[in-house]
């Protein structure tokens, strides 16, 4: 009995592996078909059949795409605006975080839903005024402006999740700290933080991703030259001859780094992105 | 206890982010209410004047504007749709005994991390385009027409190449919420005599019911702002085919440059995200107590 009780539990495992693995592999199909087109001659890129391991793999287009269109100035402004934006707005969130997780108040519940209700107002509802604002204020087209607007944008989020990781620490050891006459600075530097690390590290890497693919503020107040990548893929979308495999060179050298961030940080993402509710 | 000393460190510290949100929301929006009563145009700087009501008369009976307003609802509709049903299913499978479930758990989840303007144009030329495209081919290679799908059908298109880049949240949110389901009343109810289609019904279900609220309103949240993927794919087109209100309202201030009347919609538009908002806050408030 038992013998057969484990045949049928591997049968049934080997038929879940074959189709979790079918399905998983249709799901990330685009990603790997834009990675081999990426390898290939533009004419190979839209040959029928398709080709998808035996073609005559080259480098060709990463070349080219990094000559003539200046793709390390917009990988550059992704990086500054997204690891930017984060930082400055886990410098603002941490101080918040803590007094909402340490100091709660009547208040504090009422804070936190306020703060998760500015993420829902629609961005195209200030479109008009943040367009003329940074048009009147010369940070039109600056990455300054992009590091200003983003922070904004995640800070709701950033808090939020700040605050889910340090209500975990517990406030006893705070207060004893407190006891032995630590002043408010180096409980924070010297007892909070190290606890914290790994939370604000996972914040940090969730927020980075979260700005590196924002496509709404980046496309409308960068127009040139700190143009991020988002903005710089959305000039593939008026092509000119061939691009496919020069498209494909250019997402996949877009989507490369996040992507390999993302599969780091698909715990905490969860957590963070529904506001701790679902842990 | 929180003494008197550190209730006002506290309150010295949450400052910075509580004014830089608030002036981050009411500025903006203050402006934007200002403008939606103006007639000003970009291209006629100092000719504003005071409009009344009229950009909002011209916003809401612009027969556009309830084409967006549809569109809006069907894109976000059918996203959710698809990504909640396909999680959920996606979820139990992922939730069962497997090789190497890590790894396609990373193959599942890869859609995520893609940015907007990139699975757009990846999902528009590389597999949706009618000459070109990975479904051209296949459907040549079976004797069929190729179907041409941004023209025929623009925003079930969209919906599609957005629902590709929300699967994986709900995915990954429900098999979280999975995960943490009781084995043993799991098992008890088994023991008890119930099929799998009566513990999936009343026990799974009820479980998940507030995972599912969170998803509902986080993609909600999202969707309502779709604009690369429409920017980079159909432009909003043809005609007013795949425009959503976001984009109706990018196209008047920022093409057009009617400001006044841009941010009448813009005005309409958050008002139309807090009825939403309001009603998912509400429920997810009710599971946060429950």
């Amino acid at each position: 009995m038992p013998d057969m009780a484990r045949k049928t539990t591997s049968a049934r495992k080997a038929t879940v592996t074959a189709l979790a693995w079918t399905v998983g592999f249709l799901i990330f199909f685009p990603v790997l078909w834009t990675f081999l087109t990426s390898f290939k001659t533009e004419g190979e890129a839209i040959a029928a059949p398709p080709s998808f391991l035996f073609f005559d793999w080259t480098v060709e287009n990463y070349l080219t795409v990094n000559e003539r269109s200046d793709y390390p100035r917009h990988f550059w402004n992704s990086v500054v605006i997204s690891v930017g934006s984060t930082l400055l707005g886990v410098l603002i969130a941490i101080p918040a975080a803590w007094s909402l997780a340490f100091v709660p108040g009547r208040r504090t519940r009422d804070v936190l839903m306020w703060m998760l209700s500015t993420k829902m107002m629609p961005a195209v509802g200030v479109l008009v005024p943040m367009y003329l604002i940074f048009r009147d204020t010369g940070l039109l087209d600056t990455k300054s402006g992009l590091v200003g607007v983003l922070t904004l944008v995640n800070l709701p989020i950033i808090v939020w999740m700040l605050y889910t990781y340090f209500k975990e620490i517990p406030a006893e050891i705070l207060e004893a700290a407190r006891m032995d006459g630590a002043s408010l600075r180096s409980e924070i530097i010297y007892v909070l933080a190290p606890m914290a690390v790994p939370g604000i590290a996972s914040t940090i890497l969730l927020n980075i991703i979260l700005a590196w693919n924002e496509a709404f503020w980046t496309l409308n107040l960068a127009a040139a030259k700190a143009a991020p990548l988002t903005a710089f893929i959305a000039s593939y979308s008026s092509p000119e001859g061939l691009f496919y495999a020069k498209l494909s060179a250019a997402s996949t050298m877009a989507i490369a780094p996040i992507l390999i961030l993302g599969w780091f940080s698909q715990k905490q993402l969860v957590r963070g992105l529904t506001f701790g509710a679902v842990k | 206890m929180a003494t008197q000393h550190s209730r006002t460190a506290a309150r010295l510290m949450i400052s910075p982010a509580v004014i830089l949100l608030f002036l981050w929301m009411i500025v903006p929006l203050a402006m934007t209410l200002y403008f939606s009563f103006l007639r000003y145009n970009l291209l006629m700087p100092g000719m504003e004047e005071w409009a009344g009501f009229s950009n909002y008369r011209y916003f809401l009976t612009d027969p556009a504007f309830f084409t967006a307003l549809r569109n809006t609802l069907v894109l976000v509709a059918g996203v959710l749709m698809i990504t909640v049903t396909g999680g959920i299913l996606l979820a139990l499978l992922l939730d069962q005994p497997m090789w190497g479930q890590g790894i396609v758990r990373i193959l599942v989840i890869a859609p995520f991390f893609v940015m907007p303007t990139v699975s757009a144009l990846v999902w528009t030329n590389m597999f949706m385009n009618p000459v070109n495209g990975l479904f051209a081919h296949a459907a040549k290679a079976m004797g069929l027409q190729p179907y041409d799908f941004l023209a025929q059908s623009p925003l079930l298109s969209i919906t599609l190449i957005v629902a590709w880049q929300w699967l994986p949240f709900a995915t990954l949110i429900l098999l979280t919420a999975l995960q943490s389901l009781d084995r043993e009343q799991m098992e008890a109810a088994a023991m008890d005599g119930a099929g799998p289609l009566s513990r999936f019904i009343y026990i799974t279900v009820p479980h998940l019911s507030r995972s599912i609220t969170v998803v509902i309103l986080i993609q909600t949240i999202f969707l309502l702002s779709v604009f690369a993927e429409i920017l980079v794919t159909t432009n909003g087109g043809p005609g007013t085919a795949s425009t959503t209100l976001t984009y109706l309202v990018y196209v008047q201030s920022m093409l057009q440059f009617d400001v006044g009347g841009g941010a009448a919609g813009g005005i309409v538009a958050v008002i139309l995200a807090n009825i939403v908002a309001i009603f998912l806050m509400r429920m997810i408030g009710r599971n946060l107590d429950a």
